[in-house]
Order: structure tokens, then sequence, then C-alpha cells
């Protein structure tokens, strides 16, 4: 069972790049670990800190105006690498939603198995929330997976997800527990190709 | 199912795997074909340990130790306590669940790409899938390969299933005569140039067209590998005589009358006539040069002596932002050409290029040359039959005489995981896949390109078009 996820109000934390790969949210040297746990402190490790180890000013993660379980990337967001790392490193950080106009696929199946929405809005909401939070990082949005909408400043989108990953993410439900149920017809299935 | 519906070889395969289609839910596939290795598996193992369930059917798995493996002292155990802890827990893993291990030291062990067909594991018509993007060099096969999140590692150790949407169905034809010193790679590295890093997220790709047919195996796995780097879910091409001979006489594959018996079935892996996909894209060999990527994704590709876009060039404010980022980071200059530029260091490895015939081309080229003073070379082959057949046929002497390290097998500079990284700052011209940032350690620039390419700049030290030298 994972958290289970209905509606979130929460400020949001911008990080207007295209193409964010998932080499960039937990870069390969730090997947060594062999539990789910502890990645968040490595979360854009080299954006975030210096070859000194210091916290870099300029990256949003160390400015103290912006905050939130919200992360809003550009397009194409989590491409590349398929490691579950990425999605691992962005909930235990304290991510429960990315919003972007569009992600990569392997990434956004991890984030919905790991209870973290991946949340696709369109080219033009997407410009206005970098500018609502640009222009006040206090603003707070609203998800509310059960209507499919996402709001904030009297302004509302509803986005698309699909209906077997949203009962998922309501209920925490796992996919491996719709495939155990499914064991015989499987074991059928093996020996009749083998 | 029985639809009479024209079908792409995808759909043919995909319909023929699936388990359950129920109303509401993804299709359960099965899968025929699972490779594991040490960096995404330990957690899937964990979840089954944590529900007290046994591996589905230990006889479909496949593991080796490849990503977090040194390249050198291979017989010394692992330096870094985290690498050496991580490849240990698959060891214990494989013992206690009864998976078959090719480990370190193993005459089978190597990068997990390189040896499932290597080895005959990797077959037309299959399924398969492994904790990595790059699974889809599988597809060069005729067959459905793609990378998965270690939660659907432990699906398919759990069940032998994994629940998937259909993606959609994309074909890229390239027909014509490639020009001298133009490979596989640099097919690929053009097809993403044009279709963007993104272009073909929600697709599976299949490749087609004489310029592909005409590809040895070897050449094709080179294309199917970065499916992935335009977003697809995996490309693949139709298995035809080619495949048959690369695949008959190898370790697991079907041997005999059995083989017979699977070529006549592999045989009907065609895409019916009118079968429609749902993205054509056709492409002229003869526009394709020696490739160079400059930015830090693997669309950001050009000709080698083309130049580099403006920032006026590109159409989106938003793409202008990551384009100026990107280039700052790389260090170049919006308009310039790469042509000339001096490299640091070159690596010649990776599932995408570091099978027997890329280090072959890489030898005759560089045979009775130096290497440019200043660079350092590896050459890091994909496996440990790689490293054996390369030494059978004195290409080490090759490397050797040229400056060249030979390493062991592993995944090496590709991911900077392992020892093997590129100083910050530095510029490496690499034959692996991705070029972001401080994949090859932190801060380092990647440059990617053919072999060929590798080696002609390893020689001259500088960036060069290969078509000059062949
Ligand atoms: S060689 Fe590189 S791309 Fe291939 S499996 Fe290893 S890390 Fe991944």
């Amino acid at each position: 069972m994972k958290e289970k996820f209905t509606t979130l109000k929460s400020t949001a934390v911008p990080l207007p790049v295209e193409n964010i790969d998932t080499d960039q949210i937990i870069p390969a040297r730090f997947l060594k670990a062999t539990t789910r746990e502890g990645f968040g402190d490595n979360l854009f490790r080299d954006w975030r800190y210096d070859a000194n180890n210091k916290p870099t000013k300029e990256f949003v993660l160390n400015q103290p105006n912006y905050s939130g379980k919200i992360l809003i990337g550009g397009k194409n967001f989590g491409c590349g690498s398929s490691r579950e790392h990425a999605a691992w490193a962005l909930y235990d950080y304290g991510f429960r939603v990315v919003v972007s106009s569009f992600f990569a696929d392997i990434f956004k199946n991890n984030a919905l198995n790991n209870g973290l929405l991946p949340l696709v809005v369109s080219d033009d909401f997407l410009k206005k929330l970098f500018e609502a939070i640009a222009a006040n990082p206090a603003t707070e949005v609203v998800v509310d997976l059960e209507q499919q909408t996402v709001s904030l400043n009297g302004m509302s989108e509803h986005f698309e997800i699909n209906t077997y990953k949203k009962t998922c993410m309501i209920n925490g439900y796992d996919d491996i527990d719709y495939l155990l149920s499914l064991n015989d017809e499987i074991r059928q299935f093996d020996l009749a190709h083998s | 199912m029985s639809d009479q519906k024209p079908k792409a070889i995808f759909e043919k395969i995909w319909d023929s795997h699936v388990v359950k289609r129920a109303d509401g839910y993804p299709d359960a596939l099965f899968i025929d074909r699972h490779f594991i290795h040490e960096v995404t598996s330990p957690q899937a193992f964990d979840g089954l340990k944590k529900r007290g369930i046994k591996v589905f059917n230990t006889s479909r798995t496949s593991a080796t130790a490849d990503h977090n493996v040194p390249t050198k002292d291979q017989h010394l155990p692992i330096k870094e306590a985290l690498s050496r802890h991580q490849v240990e827990t698959l060891r214990k893993n494989c013992a206690e669940f009864g998976v078959e291990l090719y480990d370190l030291g193993h005459p089978y062990q190597g990068i997990v790409h390189i040896i499932g067909p290597e080895l005959g594991l990797t077959l037309p018509g299959m399924t398969i899938v492994c904790g990595d993007s790059h699974t889809s060099t599988h597809g060069a096969f005729g067959n459905i390969a793609f990378g998965i999140g270690t939660s659907e590692v432990e699906q398919v150790l759990a069940t032998q299933c994994i629940l998937q949407y259909k993606p959609k169905t994309m074909k890229i034809e390239i027909n014509g005569k490639l020009a001298k010193g133009v490979l596989s790679k640099d097919i690929i590295l053009y097809v993403i140039s044009k279709i963007s890093a993104s272009g073909a997220t929600g697709y599976f790709v299949e490749y087609a067209g004489d310029t592909i047919t005409n590809l040895s195996m070897e050449a094709r796995m080179t294309i199917c590998n970065m499916s992935i780097e335009m977003g697809a879910r995996g490309g693949l091409i139709a298995p035809d005589e080619t495949t048959f001979n690369y695949i008959k006489g190898r370790k697991f594959a079907p041997q005999g009358e059995a083989f017979d018996k699977k070529v006549a079935e592999w045989k009907k892996l065609v895409t019916d006539e009118g079968a429609v996909y749902d993205h054509v894209l056709r492409i002229k060999a003869e526009d394709i040069g020696p490739m160079i990527t400059y930015g830090t994704n693997p669309g950001m590709g050009m000709v080698i002596n083309d130049r580099i876009p403006t920032v006026a060039e590109l159409k989106e404010i938003n793409e202008q932002a990551s384009f100026s980022k990107s280039l700052d980071y790389m260090g170049l200059e919006p308009g310039s050409q790469l042509l000339g530029k001096a490299i640091d260091y070159v690596f010649i490895g990776s599932c995408t290029n570091a099978r027997i015939e890329d280090l072959r081309l890489v030898a005759e080229i560089v045979r009775g040359k130096k290497k440019a003073e200043g660079v350092e070379v590896w050459v890091v082959p994909g496996s440990k039959q790689v490293e054996v057949q390369a030494k059978a046929e004195g290409l080490d002497k090759i490397f050797e005489a040229a400056g060249f390290e030979l390493r062991s097998p592993g995944c090496s500079a590709c991911l900077g995981m392992n020892e093997d990284k590129v100083p910050a700052g530095k510029y490496c011209i690499s034959t692996s896949n991705r070029n972001f940032e401080g994949r090859q350690g932190p801060k380092s620039r990647t440059f990617l390109a053919s072999p060929l390419s590798a080696a002609a700049a390893a020689i001259t030290g500088r960036v060069t078009d290969v078509r000059e030298l062949v």
C-alpha cells in the first residue's frame, strides 16, 4: 500500500528548464543504495551543490522563499534513464506532485507507481503557473485528483489521468496486487509459451 | 485475439502476449525474457521478500553486473564500499531466488544489452524487459523490448507480467546508400536530431527501408539502442536472414530442428500489407553525414561539419533558455563549428557501440597510428566475450601500439557511476548514448559520435570529419 492521494494544497517550486533528465534529478553516482529511502538528500545534487558541496545560491531549492510539495518543471520532464530512484528522490525530498506540459513515459510510470502525481497541463497553463509563482512565491496551488483540476489565483485547468492509475493513487493500490490476482491465468500462459 | 485488421509486427507481438485485457485496466502483458543488474534490482527483491513470494519463473530471468563495476582489476574485490555492497547484494539475491548470474569474471559477464543477444537469449517475437532504458537494443531482433522501473522489475519477478498500455506506432523508413565513413550510429543521431529528444514519446518505433535491412545485426542494435533518446518506448526491426544467421548456434538459442521450427515462426513476423502506423517518417540515407552532438541532450546533434544553431534560429522562448543553458554548460558558442575543437578524452564503449564490429572498425582506422598527445583514450569492450574475441584477433596489440587503454567489460564512463569518470570541464568524444549534464562525471562535457569519429578524434586530438580519413 502506498500513501493515498486525493487533494493537495501547497505552494510550489518552479524549475523552468526543459528536458530535465533523470541524471539531473539524481546523478548515477548516488544510485548505489539498495533501499528506497534517503535519495532526497541528493535530489538535483549537481544543481543544488557546487564542486565543494556548498549549496548554490541560484538554485531554486536553496532559495528560502520557494518551498512546497509541488514541483513545476519544463517540457519533457524525466527523460533519459529509467532509474526509479528519480521518483524516489523527489518523493523523499517531500514532493507529492510534479507539474509539466510533457513527461517522459518511463518517468511517468515510475512516479505513479510511487504515489507521486505527474500532472500534465497545457503549455499555456504552465506559463501562467511560472508567471504567478515568480510574481508571488507564496501563491498556493490546489490539486484535486478526484475532480482532476489544478487551480491557483482563481484560474483552473482540468487535467487528464488514466482512470486506472487515478483509482490506484486515490486508494494507494499497487499494480502488483492486481497482477498477483491473475496468477493462475499467467501460469497457464507461461506453460503454453515455453 | 482474432481480429482481421492488417497488423504491424509490433501489434502482432503485443497482442499475442496479452494474458488479460480487462475494462478499465492496462493490459497484463506476459514477459518472455527479463534481464536484471545490480543497480535497479535490489529494491525489487526486497519487495518480494516483504511479500514472502518467489520469482515466478527463474528460467526467464538472467542477471549480470555491469553498471557499477570497475573496468580494471576485476579479479580483485571492488574497492568502493557502496559499489561492492550493491554487487554483493545482487549475488545474494540471485543465489537466494535461484536466478542465473553472470558475475564479474564469468566468461559471459558484460553489459546487459550486449550479453543478451550474444548468448542467444534475445530472440525474435519475444517480449523483453530490463530495469534499464536501453533495453530497446534487443528490438533489433524483431521483438518488443523496453526499459522499466524498479517497481516494474518487482512485478515481473513476482508475476512474469507487467501492466502496460499499448503505445502508438511509428515507422521510420530509411532508404538509400550511406556515404563512406557513415555508420548506423550516425543514422540514429541524425534521426534524433530531426525529431528531438521527446519526438517519439508515447510511440513504439519500427525501423524499415533498405538502408536498415542492409545493416549487420550489430549495427542494427546501435540504432534500436538509442530509440529511447527520442522518447520512444522502444524500437524494432523486422527479423530476416541476417537475424537468423546471427542467432544460429548461439549458446542459449534453439538448436537443430528446434531452431528451424522457430525460424519458420519468425518468418511470419512481418508487417501486413495495409497496416496503419500512427506516424510515418521517411529519411534519405544520402542526407546523413557523420554526426556529433553539441548540447546536453541527444537531440542536439548535427552533421560534423555543420555549425551549432544561433539562439535566434530557435522558435520558442523556453527552448531558447534551455538551449543557452546547455551551451553554457558545454562551453560552446552558438553559431560556431565543432570541427577542429580540441578534446581531452575519448570513450569507446557502452551498450551502443562496444561490440566486436565496433572495435574492429576502430582498430582498422587506428592501425599503425598513435593517439594525439594529451588525449586519454579508453576502449571498454561490452562483454567478456567481446574482450576475448578482440584479443584473439590481435586488436589489443593495435590499441596498445596506438596508446589506447583496453579495459575490462562494463558500462564504464557511459554513466559516471563507477570509477571511470571524465573530470569536470573536460571534453570527451564518446560512443555512448547520453550527453546529459554530468553524465560522464560531474561537470563533464560529452560529444556523442560514432566509433569511427571517436577513433579519428583520438588520433588528431580534435573533432575530425572522418570522411577525410577513410
Ligand atoms: S552502457 Fe550506459 S546506457 Fe548501456 S546499460 Fe550501461 S549505463 Fe546504461
